[in-house]
């Protein structure tokens, strides 16, 4: 059995210990919100939120998250229906195109302004290494500094 | 061949109250006109519907793949109706033959002087194709729906419906239609204050002919063309809510994961299935042609079942083949007959009586395009008929691909539509393998079976933008005037004019030779220009320093006769401060080309880090696509384009060897990200001609700028991407000519 928490619900699941709790979230749990990318943690599209810190959940297996709390794309957001800055920044610079890495990546960036609230370009071309194959980058930058000026 | 040009436009009353106008390019009863099956919300060949509750639905024929569809041709349509923004919904249209794209063939055929888009020619001869089903098309591709369906049929339709809702107005108010305006989904009588909404005059209006050549706005008249509106898709692309093809989920769904022969073409030997049907989880191991797909109840149990299996394909003579022997076998090619591409004077004279004479030769490599969503297509097949449920950049296309493999007929195939995870050319209906597998893993069910592919699958398994080799030579004169200009190339691909120069040189000799690999070829964005603008904007540049001249006034002196490139050209360099109080260590390259009816000058501000790598700093965009319709988002897919084709100048390499791609992933199919990303800096030059595309136009010249400007700061020409192969040194105080 794995157990664990996602976006606050407590989670008890018949998988194998190995299974990457991308395939948990996704197959098991029906989030899908979370996205498949690479497999491989090269991609970030992938990326969760595990006791806060941001994780490519391709390569983390269910058994290293036991007891863990899992935070989702569905669960980033703490007002019911609502979203975060960062979600609301990413609005404002319109920043998606065919969107397909923007969970992953608003989930990276959320994880990076909780621990480091201004972050130099420096400390966000570390921490955000996310592919975006539609090359929203500029706009990344510019929705991450219009978060930071007014942290 | 040739393609009727009448255009019909229907309107009639929506069961419940309402107006639904139509526009198709054929006629109707082709498409018998409504389904009547549909509910009470019958569908005809239509884009727009009028509800009582005075909302404004449009119809959108295209795919949202990230380049703003969605809300672009709905801005259209809305405009010219005089609709209010906030009452407009927006609706993906089913996948019917109702739907069918008629005006994008057209507008192509019209455009390009050919009867078929480029990017279908596959399609088209491989199915004898007629002109009348291609018509049928709902094909997002070739930088087309906002200059065809948007031009052509959303303004057309929407100001068709303001006509038929004044006619309606004047009728119950008893007063002439010319005491009447519009704003904001409502009939105005100044003189007598009275107003109707579009929704009260709907069902009224429906009984009105719509004119098939209604007055169309005068652009200073646009209301909502022209201005940055918030795209409607991107709120679900932000918390999560929206679907992708890969999220689709259906009661009972199995899960296939797929290994395909590596080397493009090879057959199945061998498979002990039984390994993986000992596994959790494992349905069945399904045998095809040239793949093995392991189906279970959840994707990664598919992946790692498969992973243990002993799987063997046969060998064939395409295991000899590398990049190497593909070049070999084009550096024969051209040295053998050519085909003529564009003639004008007599080079080969001109080049014996010039002066100085340069010659080069480039290369590119195959491409995959790696769209971010890995490929995907769920089937279910039941009592005869068959749901499908993936992102494509053409429903109706698909449907027919589905229908066929499974030998059914398309209108017992269902499909819904989805957002795409990026498409690029590679959700195009000529690109179907993972399709056509999908079709006959779940034959093989009678419950839904998504089919997956991993990152791998499709790096390994795509339709590749080709390798390419060009070759030139330019003549000049006594007078240091380019006179010449040769240049032989492998494979002629759509576009058609992707490797003509937009310069004016009197004697021009563009030739071809076409040689065949094993190696699937796919439209990549921006297709034949992706790798032409790269050739032609580099030799161009090769030219001006061969002859001491600087790059971009070499440039504008060859424009005389194109002010719009020249408009655009003189953009880009003052924007950029062309050549003016750059840090040191930096230098600008430039590069200019005209695609998909825009025209596009870049310049790229680069310098070489320590370990001899290409730093591109900032770009500067200038763009020349008519008008623009939503100017956000043409900006947004000009960075978008630089993006792409940055990552191919700096990184993109897909290799041959022993037949197949050795890429594999990420790791080694790199991509440009946060770090690497330039600023981008975007000039549109509004010149009011007919609108040019934005899909594509923003990547072909960027390769070209960044390896222009490569050569100012270390004097090493780059005739072969990728540059990350390169250890490049740069020298001090290089002086620019």
């Amino acid at each position: 059995m794995a157990r664990f928490r996602v976006n606050g619900v407590e989670q008890e699941l018949d998988i194998e210990p190995d299974m990457p709790l991308l395939w948990a979230l996704r197959d098991e749990l029906g989030l899908k919100g979370t996205k498949f990318g690479c497999g491989v943690a090269a991609c970030g599209a992938c990326t969760v939120q595990v006791n806060g810190n941001p994780v490519r959940s391709c390569v983390t297996p269910v058994s290293a998250i036991e007891g863990s709390d899992i935070k989702t794309i569905e669960g980033l957001a703490t007002n019911v229906g609502g979203i975060t800055a960062v979600q609301q920044a990413w609005i404002d610079h319109q920043v998606p195109q065919c969107g397909y890495c923007q969970s992953g990546m608003i989930m990276a960036v959320s994880a990076l302004l909780e621990s480091n609230p201004s972050p130099s370009d420096a400390d966000i071309d570390g921490a955000i290494t996310n592919v975006c194959r539609c090359g929203t980058y500029p706009r990344i930058r510019r929705a991450i500094k219009s978060l930071t000026a007014t942290a | 061949m040739t393609i009727s040009r009448r255009r019909f436009i229907l309107g009639t009353t929506v069961v419940g109250g309402g107006l639904l106008i139509g526009y198709a390019s054929t006629r109707p009863s082709k498409h018998s006109i409504a389904n009547r099956d549909a509910g009470d919300q019958p569908y005809l060949t239509t884009w727009l519907r009028i509800s009582e509750d005075n909302t404004v639905t449009v119809i959108v024929p295209h795919s949202e793949m990230g380049q703003g569809i969605l809300t672009s041709l709905p801005m259209m349509a809305a405009d010219e109706m005089d609709a209010d923004w906030n009452m407009v919904h927006v609706e993906q249209a089913p996948a019917t033959d109702l739907f069918a794209n008629g005006v994008l063939v057209k507008g192509f055929a019209e455009s390009m002087g050919v009867s078929v888009p480029g990017f279908l020619n596959g399609i088209a001869s491989a199915g004898a194709m007629k002109i009348a089903e291609i018509m049928n098309m709902q094909i997002t591709g070739g930088s087309s729906s906002v200059r065809f369906t948007g031009e052509q049929g959303m303004r057309v339709a929407g100001a068709a419906a303001r006509e038929m809702l004044i006619k309606a107005a004047a009728a119950r108010l008893d007063v002439p239609e010319s005491e009447l305006s519009t704003s904001l989904s409502f009939v105005n009588h100044s003189a007598s204050g009275r107003s109707l909404s579009y929704g009260e005059l709907a069902s009224d209006a429906a009984r009105f002919e719509p004119s098939s050549t209604p007055r169309l706005k005068d652009p200073k008249d646009f209301t909502l063309m022209g201005k940055s509106i918030p795209r409607i898709d991107i709120p679900a692309k932000v918390d999560g809510t929206a679907l992708y093809g890969i999220d689709a989920e259906a009661p009972s769904m199995l899960y296939a994961a797929v290994r395909t022969s590596p080397v493009f073409g090879n057959k199945l030997s061998s498979v002990n299935a039984d390994v993986a049907l000992q596994r959790r989880g494992v349905v069945k191991v399904v045998e095809l042609e040239n793949a093995v797909a392991v189906v279970a109840d959840n994707y990664w149990r598919a992946k790692q079942a498969l992973a243990a299996l002993d799987i063997r394909f046969e060998e064939t003579e395409n295991n000899q083949v590398n990049t190497q022997s593909i070049y070999a076998q084009y550096d024969a090619a051209l040295l053998g007959e050519l085909s003529e591409d564009v003639k004008e004077g007599d080079a080969a004279a001109a080049l014996t009586d010039a002066e100085s004479v340069v010659e080069a030769t480039y290369r590119v490599p195959y491409l995959a395009h790696a769209a971010m969503e890995p490929m995907n297509c769920t089937v279910h097949f039941h009592n005869g008929k068959c749901d499908v449920w993936t992102g494509t950049q053409d429903n109706l296309g698909i449907r027919g691909r589905v229908a066929k493999i499974a030998e059914m007929d398309e209108n017992d195939v269902t499909m819904h539509a989805f957002y795409l995870g990026g498409g690029f050319g590679r959700r195009l209906p000529t690109d179907t393998n993972t399709i056509d597998q999908a079709t006959l893993i779940a034959k093989q069910f009678d419950v839904p079976v998504k089919t997956v592919w991993s990152r791998e699958d499709d790096i390994q398994q795509d339709y590749y933008r080709p390798a390419v080799t060009s070759k030139f030579r330019g003549g000049f004169d006594a007078n240091n005037q380019l006179i010449a200009w040769e240049n032989h190339y492998i494979g002629k691909n759509e576009p058609a004019e992707a490797a003509h120069t937009p310069y004016s040189i009197p004697n021009k000799d563009i030739a071809y030779a076409e040689s065949e690999t094993h190696v699937p070829f796919g439209a990549w964005r921006s297709v034949a220009h992706s790798q032409h603008t790269f050739f032609l904007e580099s030799f161009v540049d090769e030219l001006a320093h061969r002859s001491g001249q600087n790059p971009y006034q070499f440039r504008l002196n060859m424009l005389a006769d194109k002010p719009r490139h020249a408009a655009v050209l003189k953009a880009a360099a003052e924007r950029a401060g062309w050549e003016r109080n750059l840090a040191p260590g930096h230098a600008q390259g430039i590069a200019l080309q005209e695609s998909f009816g825009s025209i596009v000058a870049q310049v790229a501000e680069v310098s070489i880090t320590e370990t001899g790598q290409v730093r591109v700093h900032r770009v500067t965009c200038a763009i020349d696509c008519g008008r623009s319709i939503n100017p956000d988002t043409v900006a947004s897919q000009a960075e978008s384009g630089v993006i792409f084709g940055l990552t191919a100048a700096l990184y993109g390499e897909i290799t041959i060897d022993q037949g197949r791609v050795m890429q594999n992933n990420f790791t080694d199919y790199e991509m440009v990200t946060l770090k690497d990303a330039p600023e981008i800096d975007i000039v549109t030059v509004e010149s009011g001609e007919s609108l040019g595309g934005m899909g594509e136009p923003a990547t072909p010249p960027i390769a070209a700028a960044v390896a222009n400007a490569v050569y100012i700061l270390t004097g090493q020409r780059v005739r072969e991407l990728p540059l990350k192969n390169y250890r490049f040194t740069a020298v001090p105080n290089e002086s620019a000519v």
